[in-house]
Parts: C-alpha cells; structure tokens; sequence
C-alpha cells in the first residue's frame, strides 16, 4: 500500500538579513531574498527520506500565498516531491494563524478525502513569524494527533515513533497514522535540488505542473477566511526603541579594563 | 467538512468571560521557574481588569505544590490530579484544560512558551477556536477596552508588534520564559480553601500520540534564565576554540556561557547556549557581549540585562547603542586584560581610590 504524504511549506523573507532604515527606524524590505523556509525544508527532506526508504510513497507539498510562491512548490518538487497545490486567492491575504490552518486543513481534507493521508509534515516554525503555531493548529482542526519538535523518526506500518525534543532532553513518543509532525533542523539535512528535475520543473512544460486553488476550491466559509476571519489583529508595529545612552570606556587596554572592574564594582555586580 | 462550513462565531458576549489564568506548567512533578514569572505577570492584569489569578496545574501527588503556587501570588488553584497527566502528553492535557476553559470561561489564559507550552496553547487556540500570540515579551491591558496588549517580536525580531484579540475569548498568549519577573514568594499567603483539586475523567484511549520514555538529554547545564552573569560570544570569535576565552571569564566572574544565533548556526556551540529571539531570553545583573554586533533578533533576548558590557572591533556595531559600558577593540585582547585585571581587583580599586 502506498504510503501517502503531505508537507507543508511556505514561502518567508530571508529574515537573517534583513537590513533597518537608519532615518525612519523601519525594515527595508525591498532586495530581501524569498526563500523555502528552512524548517520546511527539513520537513520535505523527511518525507523524501521515507521515499527513499521505503520506496512507495507518494508526496504532496501544499503551500498558501501570493503567485510567487509558486517558486517553492516548484523547488519543492525539483527536490524530489510528486504533486505541488499552491492555496492562492485574495480572500486568504492577512490570515493571522488560526485563519491560515483553518485554510490549510480545509485544503487538507479535501485531498485526504480524494486520495486518503498517513504523514502530514510541517515546519516547526516560519523565520518570518517564528509562531511555531500553524502546525499544531492544522492537526487539531483535522482532529489529528500532533507531535511536533521532531528529531528522529522511524515509520513502521501504520504508526510513527518519534524523537521529540524538549529543553532538557526528548520526548520518545509513539503514535498511530495519520499523525502532524513538526520538523526542526537537527532531523535531517536537507537535499539539493536534482538538476534534470530543476529544468524539468521550472521549464516550460513540466511534467507536473503547480496546480492552484482558490476559496472557491476548499469547503471553508469565507467569513473564517483572511483579516476578517483572523480572530487576532496587529494594532501596532514598531521598532525596539533604544533611548539609552551608555559610555564607551576610553584609553589604552590595560586602562579600559581596569576602568570596568571599578564600574562593576560600582554597581555591586562583581 | 461540509461546503462552506463556518467554524468560528464571531458573536460571542465577551463580558461573560471573567479573571487571569496561568496554566503551571511541570516536569518531573516540579512547577518550571516560568510559571512563577507568568502569576507575576498575571497579579498585574488581574489588577487592572479587577478580576483574580487563577494558576492551572495538571499533574499526580502534587498537592504540595498547588500550595506553593498560592505562596507565589495565585488567588486561586485549580488542580487537576490524574496518573496520566504525570508526564505532559498534547491528546490528555488539551482535553482536561479545554474541558476548564469551556465550563468556566476565563478572560485571558497564559502559558511558558516552552517546547510544550508552544504545541499545548495552538492545539488549544483551534480547538476553542480563539486567537493566540505567540512568544510575548509584554503585556498590558488597554484601559480603554480591557482588551489584551500582547507584544512580541516579529520578522526574525526585526520589529515588534502588538497583537490583540478583540471579539473573541479567552485571550491566549505564550510568554518566553526568563521575560516576567516572578512576584515575591509569601509563606504567609494561606492556600486554605484556595485550592481546588479535581479528577479528570481520563483513559489510554484519550491518548493518542503516547510518551513511552523520558529521557534526560546530555544537554549541558546552561540555565541561561537563571544565571546573574552571562558572557557571550559571536561571531567576531572566528571560531569554536574562542569559547575557550569566553568560558574563562565567564567561569572567572562565576557566570555562564551564551552565544548568538550566528555561533549556534556554524555548529560552534550547542544551541543551548544561545540567546536571542531563536533562542533564550534573559535578564541578568551582568550580559558580556564579546564579539557580538547586535543583531535586533540578539537584542530581543537580552536587551533587559541590568548592565550591558560590549566588546567590538566595530565602533559602528549596534550592541553598543544597548551597552552600559562600550569597549572598542580586538576581544582577544581585551578579554586577557579583563581576566588580568579580575586578578588584582583590590588593587585597583585602592589606585582608583587615590587618584579621586
């Protein structure tokens, strides 16, 4: 029996450098690479690990966002994945978390009803949002089982065991299929693309081709869609404030850390 | 999922939903540090909605500290005692806290952004079907419509935003650990009829993703949260042997070791030391930044630190404008004449003392 996988991914700024406009203390967004986001990587890299394994595993990668994200789903499978859905519609813009899992499950189910599920994979967390929340959310609107934090995992017919790490040490936590797993980085490392599935996929006609689907593709209502249905709202953005004002300890080296032990002596800390 | 199902009310009177609560997460039957910060923090909402603090502890034979939770500033404890909530499994606590939630209505709920706080409070969120902000470094309550001021930092801690839950409860929030400050523990707080414990109804078949064995990691001890000193190390080391340097002051000032997310990144250090947005968050009497510009995902996790010390070949670097104390130099030379003048403190005091 074929074992049914699905990862989803998403397409986030290259976060680690990002740049501040000096004058207006706000993000310079333009320039800022698009990128898979990392731990969805390791997420995919999972399911292509079982692929490999065990050989008969059909991989779908499901990703929501603007048009352009198109280009991870096509990395996606340039990696190595069988089908590629992009959730895309205007209807979706301004999702807070619980909005976009709603979204996501409902596309979810509809391809675990059509064709049935075993592995559902994610990231752990986005670089962009760093929530860690869509994952466990999507599980629990499906009524799935979650395990998230995974370093380790072992399939064996119909149920997964599954090294989850916690602060201090791991989790070793067993659970029938179909479960939510969420990847972090030390499960694997991740493949590079395969050249020939490169061209094939970003060419001109690709043996598989991104579909994309709309609201109008998913059974969920459109009031629990986007800004309206998020139950959160942003009021504010800004950036850290830093009034403060410190001193820079001049002089030669001997001088300068000698001027700090007073200090520190001063404010009682050593 | 039937076509076009609504899954969410938006309609909900949200005055029915009354007081604080803060779901007292444990490990090993001990309550984490993290949830005495979070009664603290919620002494202070509770006082400014006039509602009271509610701590939720779900575990077995841990009566003793229901009563501790009292002594740390909860007005109220609810305990829910069942062997199968000894050790943390997702299926069994959403079930026993959704089951609370729903019957007794709360106004906001709080939970340790722990590695299981962060997977408990999402399951949560959906299954009642609120909005929940991860990972806040603030709280506050807006006067003018008691709603919930949840901040936290956003795009890889580039910017923060302020979150808030308008039409829907409870508010959910998680909050880094190492963020609040705990409230004074009082021995005198009496737990008389304070605490209310109660038995879940709870079987194997609620638990579908089962914990087979705990294992304790070969993690280092860092205890970032809880150290008084820390000395950092960057990217400005060059390597992993530059640790070596770090630890000797940090072991010199009776400190520990942390690193930014760049260190962690090149394999230079485990991840447990790392502080940051990715990573730890702290506040102690003394932060030794060494070699570290100051990325603002840096500065999210330790720019509370009583007394900043930083030490950059870059005058430019943005560390300096959090620092108390600005060293501008090769840390590799710096730090030696630190570790030699931590020799001779008293010496240099009395010199300081004749020249003032």
């Amino acid at each position: 029996m074929k074992l049914k996988v699905l990862v989803c991914i998403k397409q986030v700024p290259d976060t680690n450098n990002v740049k501040i406009d000096k004058e207006t203390g706000t993000l310079i967004r333009k320039g800022i690479k698009s990128i898979l986001n990392p731990e969805d990587k390791n997420a995919l890299e999972e399911a292509l690990r079982l692929k490999d394994e065990i050989g008969d595993v059909f991989i779908t990668v499901l990703s929501m966002g603007p048009n352009q994200a198109s280009v991870v789903v096509k990395e996606a499978i340039a990696m190595g994945a069988d089908r590629g859905i992009l959730l895309s519609d205007r209807n979706f813009a301004g999702s807070d978390t619980w909005a976009t899992s709603a979204i996501l499950s409902s596309a979810i189910n509809k391809i675990k009803e059509e064709d049935g599920l075993d592995l559902i994979f994610c990231g752990r967390q986005a670089i962009d949002g760093d929530t860690a929340q869509v994952g466990p959310q999507i599980a629990q609107h499906l009524k799935l089982p979650v395990i998230s934090y995974v370093e380790e995992l072992k399939y064996s017919e119909n149920k997964v065991l599954v090294k989850r790490a916690i602060e201090d040490g791991h989790y070793i936590v067993e659970c029938p299929t179909p479960v939510l797993l969420t990847a972090v980085k030390q499960l694997n490392t991740p493949r590079y693309p395969n050249m020939k599935r490169i061209f094939e996929t970003f060419g001109e006609n690709p043996e598989r081709p991104i579909e994309t689907w709309t609201a109008e593709d998913i059974s969920l209502a459109k009031e629990n869609m986007g800004l309206n249905g998020s139950p959160t709202r942003v009021k504010k953005i800004f950036t850290p404030s830093r009034k403060f004002e410190g001193e820079f300890l001049q002089g030669n080296l001997k001088e300068v850390a000698r001027q700090l032990i007073v200090r520190l002596k001063e404010r009682q800390i050593i | 999922m039937a076509k076009s199902e609504k899954i969410i009310d938006k309609n909900i009177d949200i005055s029915n939903y009354k007081g604080v609560w803060v779901i007292a997460e444990q490990r090993n039957s001990e309550v984490l540090n993290v949830a005495k910060e979070l009664i603290g923090e919620a002494r202070k909402l509770a006082k400014s909605v006039g509602s009271e603090v509610t701590a939720v502890l779900l575990g077995n034979k841990m009566d003793k500290w229901a009563e501790e939770l009292i002594k740390y500033g909860a007005d109220k404890v609810v305990y829910a005692e069942h062997k199968l909530l000894e050790v943390y499994t997702t299926d069994a606590y959403a079930k026993v806290i959704f089951e609370l939630i729903t019957s007794r209505n709360p106004e906001i709920v709080i939970f340790g952004a722990t590695t299981i706080g962060r997977e408990l409070a999402p399951t949560l969120s959906a299954k009642i079907n609120t909005g929940l902000t991860a990972d806040c470094t603030r709280l506050e309550i807006d006067l003018e419509n008691s709603n919930l001021l949840q901040t936290r930092p956003a795009f890889g801690g580039n910017i923060m935003a302020t979150i808030v839950c308008p039409n829907h409860r409870p508010q959910m929030c998680t909050v880094r650990p190492g963020v609040m400050e705990k409230s004074q523990y009082d021995e005198s707080r009496s737990a008389k009829d304070k605490i209310e414990k109660i038995t879940p109804t709870l079987s194997d078949n609620d638990i579908r993703a089962k914990v087979l064995k705990v294992e304790k990691g070969n993690m280092p001890e860092v205890a970032l949260e809880e150290a008084p000193i820390i000395v950092s190390g960057g990217r400005g080391l060059g390597d992993a042997e530059g640790f070596k340097l770090i630890k000797k002051l940090a072991d010199k000032l009776g400190g520990v070791v942390g690193s930014s997310r760049a260190c962690v990144d090149c394999e230079w250090i485990d991840m447990a030391h790392q502080v940051g947005q990715t990573g730890k968050t702290v506040r102690p009497k003394l932060y030794v930044a060494c070699g570290i510009s100051g990325a603002i995902q840096h500065l999210a996790g330790m720019s509370d630190s009583e007394c900043i010390v930083a030490i950059n070949k870059n005058p430019e670097a943005p560390i300096f404008k959090i620092a108390h104390y600005g060293i501008v130099g090769d840390l590799y030379k710096v730090i030696p004449e630190i570790l030699t003048a931590l020799d001779n403190v008293e010496d240099i005091l009395q010199a300081f003392k004749k020249l003032s």
